[in-house]
């Protein structure tokens, strides 16, 4: 079965990332993404630590201790960029001023609920960071992730059995095998990046889905 | 003019306001067992080291600390929690790659964490520094985090009620501040600082550089003097060049 390769799904999800966009991408796989946004695209970087404008990594040698990202990497602000303080970072977020967060997770409910702060292992040490605030924050919150678990599971399921993020605020899923949409008629099937037919990756994911990727080559 | 009047009686009345401590120690002083002590910083962009030192020198214990992490490596606030003076952290993000000594602590059970979503935490320095009593929130609304807490539904949303996070004292780190606490800060180290500085009785804010009142322009003042009480110069050997030629184009 063909899959993508994460860079191949951060190219995938930047292509839908349109110009002048304020976008989060969050910790982890997501920052691929910036790697993807076309150059001759002005799109807004945020990072919840106190930036809009986030330029790429820094050359060796230029690195300021004093200009990180929220994965605390050394990066670059881009000219028109500025920073600001942690109530008004999380004013963008959670204002809904934020066009996009593209986020990683462990799990997707059926219903968009996300699951990706915390195993819920009785021994790991809790950390939620801007989570929670980007999970509901963002005028569209994409996630990105393998479609299944190195078990072979599907990460889609009806309902989460991680510890919850956020409730139904997902809207759209970008996984190795296909772009789904979370709409009020439950998953939509937009897009299948593998060489499986729509049945097969019902039959992987487990919950309903809707077929949707006849819509989307007619348009 | 009764105000002009009063300027020009006595200019030299205002000269004695100065928030200027000429030690770390003695900007520390007061801090008293069982305080609790917001640390700027996120990770260690914006962290006051050298202030966090002078807490350890000055042996305050039980304290509460409220930070977005747990500290890094060995320095600042992980070498604050080493030297168990802390009972409790109040934070978002206490795991990291270098968080030994936290884990540590935490997995003997010698420590206690109150974990806040990150834009949680920020807006309750900022309502109890503004005064305000509690405040709904849609973060974390249905998850563990919010167990327990009073929600509401406000035209079809749904919020969790919050509450203001106030503190004794605030150890803050800035670029540059003036005689009657005005600050700026610089880059990402920003974070926090201007919110725990208004959120803490006492804020005190080691400065990379003090500079005469009315350098710093107007405009762009990120912290007014009111939210500070103390300022302590501590030069960082980073930002040398940088203040180098700031001081070249401000000549």
């Amino acid at each position: 079965m063909k899959k993508l390769t994460r860079d191949e799904m951060a190219k995938r999800v930047a292509q839908d990332i349109p110009e002048g966009a304020y976008v989060n991408l969050g910790i982890g796989v997501p920052t691929l993404v910036a790697n993807h946004l076309a150059a001759d695209k002005e799109i807004f970087l945020h990072s919840e630590n106190g930036l809009l404008g986030m330029g790429p990594a820094p050359a060796p040698g230029k690195e300021d201790d004093e200009l990180i990202n929220a994965g605390k990497q050394h990066v670059t602000l881009l000219t028109g960029g500025a920073y600001f303080h942690h109530s008004d970072s999380f004013a963008m977020m959670r204002g809904g001023h934020l066009d996009f967060c593209v986020l990683g997770a462990f799990q997707v409910s059926a219903t968009g609920d996300l699951a990706n702060w915390h195993t819920g292992a009785p021994d790991a040490i809790p950390a939620v960071g801007g989570a929670m605030d980007l999970a509901i924050g963002a005028k569209q919150v994409y996630v990105m992730m393998e479609h299944l678990t190195k078990q072979g599971e599907s990460k889609i399921a009806a309902e989460c059995t991680y510890p919850v993020t956020g409730v139904a605020c997902v809207d759209r899923i970008y996984t190795d095998l296909a772009m789904i949409d979370v709409t009020a008629d439950g998953l939509v099937v937009r897009e299948i990046f593998s060489d499986i037919d729509f049945d097969a990756l019902h039959k992987l994911t487990g919950v309903p889905l809707i077929d949707g990727t006849q819509a989307a080559r007619a348009a | 003019m009764v105000r002009a009047a009063r300027y020009g009686a006595s200019p030299r009345e205002f000269d004695m306001i100065n928030k200027i401590f000429e030690s770390l120690q003695s900007a520390v002083a007061d801090v008293h067992d069982g305080a609790t002590v917001m640390i700027g910083g996120f990770g260690t962009a914006g962290m006051p080291s050298e202030l966090i030192d002078a807490l350890i020198e000055q042996g305050a214990r039980e304290l509460t600390i409220v930070n977005n992490n747990a500290g890094n490596g060995d320095i600042g606030l992980a070498a604050l929690l080493k030297a168990r003076r802390v009972r409790k952290i109040i934070c978002s993000f206490p795991r990291q790659t270098d968080s030994y000594v936290f884990d540590a602590l935490y997995r003997a059970g010698e420590i206690e964490l109150e974990l806040v979503p990150q834009g949680n935490l920020a807006e309750r320095i900022r309502a109890a520094g503004a005064g305000i009593g509690g405040f709904f929130t849609p973060t974390a609304y249905g998850t563990k985090l919010a167990e327990g807490k009073e929600t509401r539904l406000i035209d079809g949303k749904h919020y969790v009620l919050e509450s203001p996070l106030h503190a004794d004292f605030a150890l803050i780190k800035a670029f540059k501040g003036d005689r009657w606490g005005n600050l700026v800060y610089r880059k990402t180290a920003r974070n926090f600082g201007p919110i725990m500085a208004s959120a803490a009785k006492t804020a005190v804010v080691q400065v990379s550089k003090v500079v005469p009142l009315g350098e710093l322009d107007p405009e762009v003042i990120v912290t007014p003097g009111i939210f500070v009480q103390r300022v302590i110069e501590v030069p960082q050997a980073t930002h040398e060049a940088e203040l180098a030629s700031a001081s070249a184009t401000a000549a």
